[in-house]
């Protein structure tokens, strides 16, 4: 321990001290690692797009609510529970301020807060079946994801555009991002922009970077994931915390729904579909593990990213179909996972 | 409340379906005092805590403690910190993923937000002066297990608590982690904190302790000063019965006479396991009953583990009544008629929710093969004919395991390898943590066994039990044989002076 | 006399406390309760007729034989479900992934390059076999994942998830084969002269197959000890990943018949559609069963029968008009209402309730 060369580069020293190395912090390192590496060699070899700022910005506009969604998803992942309801919330969310905009002549603000109150509702009633009456999960999310579904469809059963002036102009509103941006064809210099939606996703990384890391809360989230016997011995109230986490998720559930319906502007009954599996995935690529315990949301926010740029590269490398994109997605989290499981294994080989 | 108490429990009751856990026990704590509070398994010892700590909600009785005009209401662990109470229990109660200094004061910060400089100086100060060798950054579960216990100490003891409970804390700790406790112990008595001790080891609590209450099948036998109870009469009072049926064991058995120029049942020459062992010769005779001793991490298990295939060995030749074998894993052993019934009987030995009846037969039917499965009557008559033979107390076979007491599921996977019908035993702590009646019918078995001829290992952290059973003790240190004693060489004091080497 | 009589009560008492407490009963009182529903909303539900069918044979017809019929996939699921879950402690959900797979390598092997062929290019039994072949190695991709590598079963098949239909249309180069000779129909719908649909007989040849299986291996013994404790299973000499890596090789065999069956019946296939969130009425044909979704103990029975009772809710809720895509919802009411109800929690909660409302009774019961 000397404190001499500590000093000079403390954070980065505290970030690889071996000692220290936790869990969470390894596979955060490694995320970041493989987002950074991913994102330069797309810009060196594909070049093209990448190398526009307006790409990136594009990534994060697309994927807005994804953010928020996985943010969620790793709370209660950290708890060790899961939430499969996540997507189909979303899509009941759209289907519901699509149809209270054009069909009743609602106003963005109530439908803002119908979005708020279906997220919230959700979260409250499978927070309390999993916490309090101590009902699996998985179960409980599975029949709130089938429960969604099928209100989506009772609510209105085909997709259409919400013609709402107010509303429109509110998807439209674009942030330019000072100092970025780039020369387009025409030789004019458009500056890159991102939508309101990302605004709202990255406040809420940061809030909830900040729960988790200094909150009561939020290390109770850790701690219960970790192991919750013990968490009851040390005086943390285990089935409040479960709660509060899926209360959480659905809230943000609502949140994400919100946010994509501004980025699509519609309702349909297929919108959001599978992105509850894309939440588990881009938790889990970003070091959150399933077994609960483990996770940060700097990295969730990477694994979105990596999981959308990796379909960027897909498509720029001319391979349009669909299919493709799946495949190598599945490809990208096989690879996570086996890395995941060989660097655990070997550390904890390592201590024993 | 009496004037120099600091807790008090009147007629505490705690039912569960079936079973009278607690019947109107009373139990006081002074100020500065150590209490022991012992029991065999099953007396209530562990009920009557969780009561106190809030884990469980009593039936019935009162609780007082200091400073508290009324009954206390203790409804969760929370509750009990909150007035005052502290808790080490017997497994590691902390989180394994939280680093060291954030599982010793999550829970009990005041504040919205966890300042973190301050809890990992403070975590650090802590530790230096427990000598506790972790770094407040690190992650538990990177801290060896006896670590990870002096750290739930070290928790405990920060509270500022007025009675401080120690459920079976020195399990895991070697004896000069029990001596740091115990001066720890004492210094807080001192400060005028009441402490609880709970432990099996009867020497530690005649070492530090000043009041002793026993309880018995749920029930409050009674509460003495220490110099007033003898350790025979302790022992008699914890078993309600007088006790002396367990010196004469030995006299039983007749393990002189075993033929050692005989092709021993089983031998190991240069035995190596990959979990820090050094190669080992090792061979047994038929009929004889020997034992591995070391300190804890000596070794000992890590022995009999390669012996089973439990662990993989990395090198070594096996014999088995002379025939060179390959012993890889636990199926080959059993094929070759070895037993091996594990050190952790929670983690390695029961299958909790299955039924006593399949746990019993699941030794016999992996050996029969997977497409051979022992039909339901004959497991039926299996299960019943050794229920009945080892005496094992359930409510029927169909009953799961996990439902049993300890010492009756360990009597289970006893059953288990009887019934696979081994040459050679390996009985790895068969005796720890539960009650002295069993502990006796369980040493008569191994020796009513070796006379029929069968071959065991027998290990156990009680020296005293290793000199009534065995006929010879291979010593252990540093994962290396120091020695082996035979015969007359079976002393206390021989044997502790093999273990801690030096010896002239 | 009248003490005979009492002991007749109790005893009675008794068995009806012992059939609510066996685990079998969730699945059968639920299959009851939508019994009595339908014979009170309308009990021309449960008719059956021999009716000519488009080819003019006579099969049976009726909401009875639908249910047992369309149920077919999802009780061959249930059970390698089951297996899974019991060994593993947790779900596969790829399976309806898988499925695409499958029915894509059937075609793809009944087709050759054609994708419209006249007559079928090879024989359906081989295309049958290469289907289970090419589903078992799926199987034994998941099941590496999960028992060699201890990735959480439904986080490694999360990756077949996503995959699975993507690859299942690249084995057909994304085209839409159809098979036109009606021969291959008989394995889903009717075989000539046959009034049973054929699925029927498949389905219960598997859980003929299975409950052979479960009495004459240990299967059962071995997967319940690896998903209660798989330390103390191997110190008792059983290989818990082997074990892991069976039942999920077993469910790869289930997901080839399902696919087979599924492709079947239509004699084509659509990628993105076939066999949509069956892997979630698989897996809530084993939560409905009682089974712990944790992993142990199992009871096949329970499952099938759950899986049957998911199938009648769906018929009943079609027959009262509800949108297909709708019916989701009120399943999701209905699961909710099952699992609260069986929440140990709940019960004891009720118990209390019931205690207090007839205190005079069960002082009674228990004296």
């Amino acid at each position: 321990m000397s404190s001499n060369t500590k000093a000079s580069t403390p954070a980065l020293k505290k970030m690889f001290d071996r000692k220290t190395m936790t869990d969470t912090r390894v596979l955060l390192i490694i995320t970041i690692a493989v987002f950074l590496i991913m994102y330069a060699s797309a810009v060196i070899f594909l070049g093209k797009g990448f190398s526009k700022p307006q790409t990136f910005f594009n990534i994060l506009n697309e994927n807005a609510a994804l953010i928020i969604l996985s943010c969620g998803m790793s709370l209660v992942m950290i708890t060790g529970g899961i939430d499969i309801s996540v997507g189909q919330v979303t899509a009941l969310c759209c289907m519901s301020c699509a149809v209270h905009l054009d069909f009743h002549n609602g106003s963005v603000f109530t439908a803002l807060l119908i979005s708020l109150g279906i997220g919230l509702a959700f979260g409250l009633i499978q927070g309390f079946l999993i916490a309090y009456l101590k009902i699996q999960p998985f179960i409980v999310t599975l029949a709130g994801m089938f429960f969604a579904k099928g209100m989506t469809t009772i609510v209105n059963a085909t997709q259409f555009n919400v013609e709402n002036e107010e509303f429109k102009a509110l998807k439209a509103t674009r942030i330019t991002v000072p100092g970025m941006g780039s020369v387009n064809k025409a030789g004019n210099y458009v500056p890159a922009y991102v939508e309101i939606g990302v605004i709202v996703a990255l406040v809420i990384v940061i809030l909830l970077f900040i729960l988790l890391r200094w909150t009561k809360l939020g290390r109770g989230f850790y701690a219960v994931g970790g192991n919750n016997q013990s968490a009851n011995m040390l005086g943390i109230n285990v089935t409040r915390t479960k709660f509060m986490a899926h209360l959480l998720c659905g809230f943000l559930a609502g949140i994400g729904g919100f946010v994509y319906f501004m980025h699509v502007g519609s309702g349909s009954p297929s919108h959001a579909s599978g992105a509850e599996m894309n939440a588990i995935a881009s938790s889990i690529i970003g070091g959150t593990m399933l077994t609960g315990g483990v996770g940060n949301i700097v990295g969730t926010l990477f694994g979105v990213l990596s999981l959308s740029t990796i379909k960027n590269i897909v498509s720029s490398l001319g391979l349009d179909e669909a299919w493709w994109t799946n495949i190598t997605i599945a490809a990208m989290l096989c690879i996570f996972l086996l890395v995941q499981s060989v660097v655990l294994a070997r550390k904890n080989r390592k201590k024993a | 409340m009496e004037k120099n108490s600091v807790l008090e429990m009147r007629g505490i009751c705690k039912y569960f379906p079936g079973v009278r856990a607690l019947e109107q026990v009373d139990f006081t704590l002074r100020e500065g005092e150590i209490h022991a509070l012992m029991g065999e398994n099953g007396a209530g010892k562990s009920t009557l805590i969780k009561v106190l700590t809030g884990v469980y909600h009593k039936d019935g009785g009162e609780v007082y403690i200091k400073g508290i005009d009324k009954p206390a209401v203790i409804r969760s662990p929370q509750d009990a910190q909150n007035v005052g109470i502290s808790t080490v229990y017997q497994e590691i109660t902390l989180c394994p993923n939280l680093t060291v200094a954030e599982n010793m004061y999550i829970g009990r910060t005041k504040g919205l937000l966890t300042n973190w400089k301050k809890i990992n100086a403070d975590a650090g100060k802590l530790l230096d002066d427990l000598g506790i060798p972790a770094i407040p950054g690190q992650q538990l579960g990177s801290c060896s297990i006896a670590v990870q216990q002096m750290i739930a100490i070290a928790r405990a003891v920060d509270m500022n608590c007025k009675v401080l409970i120690l459920d079976e804390p020195t399990s895991s700790l070697d004896e000069q982690e029990v001596a740091k406790l115990f001066k720890l112990m004492l210094d807080l008595k001192k400060k005028g904190v009441g402490i609880i001790f709970v432990t099996h080891f009867l020497e530690q609590v005649y070492e530090v302790c000043d009041r002793i209450t026993v309880l018995r099948d749920g029930k409050l036998v009674g509460e003495y000063v220490i110099e007033d109870l003898p350790r025979v009469q302790l022992v008699s009072k914890m078993l309600g019965k007088d006790f002396d049926d367990m010196a004469d064991i030995k006299s039983e058995s007749d393990t002189e006479n075993i033929d050692y120029s005989s092709t021993p049942v089983y031998q190991a020459k240069g035995l190596e396991g990959t979990t820090g062992i050094k190669p080992f010769d090792f061979s047994i005779h038929k009929g004889e009953v020997n034992g591995f001793t070391g300190l804890l991490g000596s070794g000992r298990s890590e022995c009999v583990r390669a012996i089973f295939g439990a662990d993989k060995v990395n090198g070594g030749e096996v014999l088995i009544d002379g025939k060179p074998v390959k012993i890889n894993k636990p199926l080959d052993a059993m094929k070759n008629g070895i037993s091996y019934l594990p050190e952790d009987r929670k983690r390695d030995g029961i299958v909790g929710d299955l039924s006593v009846r399949d746990n019993i037969i699941l030794a016999l039917q992996v050996m029969k093969g997977f497409f051979k499965p022992i039909s339901r009557a004959q497991a039926e008559e299996f299960a019943d004919e050794y229920i009945k033979l080892l005496n094992i107390k359930t409510a029927s076979s169909e009953t799961p395991i996990k439902s049993l007491s300890g010492g009756n599921q360990q009597k289970v996977i006893l059953a288990r390898w009887l019934l696979a019908n081994p040459k050679y035993l390996i009985l790895d702590e068969p005796t720890r943590g539960i009650d002295i009646g069993t502990k006796v019918e369980i040493q008569k078995l191994v020796l009513k066994l070796a006379g029929e001829g069968k071959s065991v290992t027998f290990i156990s952290s009680e020296i005293d039990e290793m000199i009534r059973t065995c006929s010879r003790l291979v010593v252990l240190r540093d994962g290396k044989v120091v020695g082996e004693l035979k015969g007359d060489e079976l002393t206390q004091n021989k044997i502790m002076a093999t273990i801690a080497g030096g010896e002239s | 006399m009248s003490s005979n009589t009492v002991k007749k009560q109790t005893s009675l008492a008794g068995l009806a406390k012992s059939v609510v407490r066996k685990q079998i009963f969730i699945p059968i009182a639920a299959l009851l309760i939508l019994v009595l529903f339908n014979l009170i909303a309308d009990p021309s539900f449960f008719q059956i007729t021999l009716q000519p069918n488009s080819e003019g044979y006579n099969v049976l017809s009726g909401n009875i034989i639908s249910i047992i019929d369309r149920a077919s996939e999802l009780v061959i699921l249930a059970i390698g479900m089951t297996l899974v879950t019991s060994a593993s402690g947790g779900q596969d959900i790829s399976v309806g992934a898988t499925i695409a797979i499958a029915g894509s390598v059937v075609l793809r092997v009944l087709c050759g390059s054609n994708t419209r062929p006249d007559t079928l290019q090879a024989p359906v039994i081989v295309a049958f076999i290469v289907c289970c072949l090419v589903s078992m190695l799926f199987g034994a991709f998941n099941g590496t994942l999960v028992a060699y590598f201890k990735i959480q079963p439904m986080v490694a098949t999360l990756i077949m998830f996503t995959a699975g239909r993507s690859i299942a249309a690249w084995i057909n180069n994304n085209e839409l084969p159809v098979i036109s000779d009606p021969k291959f129909a008989y394995y889903g719908n009717f075989i000539p002269g046959i009034p049973i649909p054929t699925p029927v007989f498949i389905t219960a040849a598997c859980l003929i197959v299975i409950a052979l299986v479960l009495k004459f291996t240990n299967l059962r013994l071995y997967s319940q000890a690896v998903g209660i404790n798989p330390h103390s299973s191997r110190l008792n000499g059983i290989n818990p990943q082997m074990i892991k890596f069976i039942t999920f090789v077993i469910l790869g065999l289930c997901v080839a018949v399902a696919g087979f069956i599924k492709v079947s019946r239509l004699s084509t296939i659509n990628y993105s559609v076939v066999a949509k969130d069956i892997e979630m009425d698989a897996i809530l044909a084993v939560a409905l069963g009682g089974n712990a979704l944790g992993g142990g103990k199992f009871n096949m029975t329970a499952s099938v029968i759950g899986a049957y009772v998911i199938q009648f809710l769906t018929t009943t809720l079609y027959k009262y008009d509800v949108d297909s895509a709708a019916i989701s919802a009120y399943k999701a009411v209905v699961v909710i209402i099952l699992v609260v109800l069986s929440a140990p929690i709940v019960r004891e909660k009720m118990g209390e309730v019931k205690k207090k409302l007839f205190p005079a009774k069960t002082a009674k019961e228990a004296a």
